[in-house]
């Protein structure tokens, strides 16, 4: 049977510091270094502040929904994370997702928040649309070296 | 989070304490821009992370405001000590372009 994690948790700061470290605690179980631990709880807690500063406008009163779901392989296994929120939605995902971009500048955000995801996890995907919340969708694969990374590509 | 103080020879040294995300930061952002008011005469500001255990793109926002209320005193700041996770970060965002990695 696959190993999963499911999590839903009040759009409150904080929350933040919770989330990050449940998702690395779930993912011990596949025996990542330090590193590999570090990119993760980040790309998790840009998602999930996400949710709280942007889909819910910091009002507090909406939900997260956090799935982890690990897929094993021959090297370790593949986590995979979906973050959803059911708040205002992004109307222009590929502006949103330009480094740099940010609807928040006033509240000291500097728009990296996806592009971080993207750089420290090895697949992101941006599901939204206006009015129809959002859901990110990111795996990171543990215990694979650059070379077993590699020899995949080259075989698939 | 919290903001330990040290000035030697005309230079604030703020070492910060804790994890760097947006719940945390309000506070840090207050203490630091307070420090800004008291110690205007200084000639340079170093913000020290050895301490900071974990830090989102929150950090990059919160050092670049920073860096503009520090600015407006004419005192440049500078970034000491980050660790793995944050030296990525502010590495791939340009903070250091602003503020040198000392
Ligand atoms: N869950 C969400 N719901 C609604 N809008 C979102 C959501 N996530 C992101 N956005 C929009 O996409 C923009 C870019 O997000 P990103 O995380 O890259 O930067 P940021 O949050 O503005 O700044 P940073 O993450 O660097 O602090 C946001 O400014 C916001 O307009
Ligand atoms: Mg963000």
């Amino acid at each position: 049977m696959e190993n999963y994690m499911k999590l839903t948790l009040a759009a409150l700061g904080e929350n933040e510091g919770f989330a990050r470290n449940a998702v690395a605690a779930f993912a011990l179980c596949l025996n990542p270094s330090l590193s590999e631990l570090s990119d993760i709880k980040t790309a998790v807690s840009e998602a999930v502040t996400n949710c709280i500063v942007h889909a819910y406008k910091g009002q507090g009163n909406g939900s997260i929904g956090i799935e982890c779901r690990i897929e094993p392989t021959a090297e370790g296994g593949i986590l995979h994370i979906t973050v959803t929120d059911e708040g205002c939605g992004i109307e222009d995902v590929e502006k949103a997702v330009q480094p740099f971009y940010t609807t928040l500048d006033e509240a000291e955000r500097s728009g990296m928040g996806f592009t971080i995801m993207q750089t420290f996890m090895d697949g992101f995907a941006l599901d939204s649309g206006k009015g129809n919340g959002t859901r990110v969708s990111m795996f990171r694969r543990i215990g694979a070296t650059q070379q077993n990374t590699e020899k995949e590509r080259v075989d698939a | 989070m919290q903001i330990q103080t040290d000035f030697k020879d005309r230079i604030l040294y703020m070492r910060l304490n804790g994890e760097m995300d947006e719940h945390n930061a309000a506070l840090a952002r207050r203490t630091a821009d307070r420090l800004a008011d008291d110690y205007a005469h200084s000639e340079r500001a170093v913000i020290d992370l050895s301490n900071v255990s974990f830090m989102d793109s929150t950090g990059i926002g919160f050092l670049i405001g920073r860096y503009k209320k520090f600015k407006r005193y004419g005192i440049p700041v500078y970034v000491m000590n980050p660790t793995y996770n944050a030296d990525k970060i502010l590495q791939m965002s340009g903070v250091y372009t602003l503020m040198p990695k000392i």
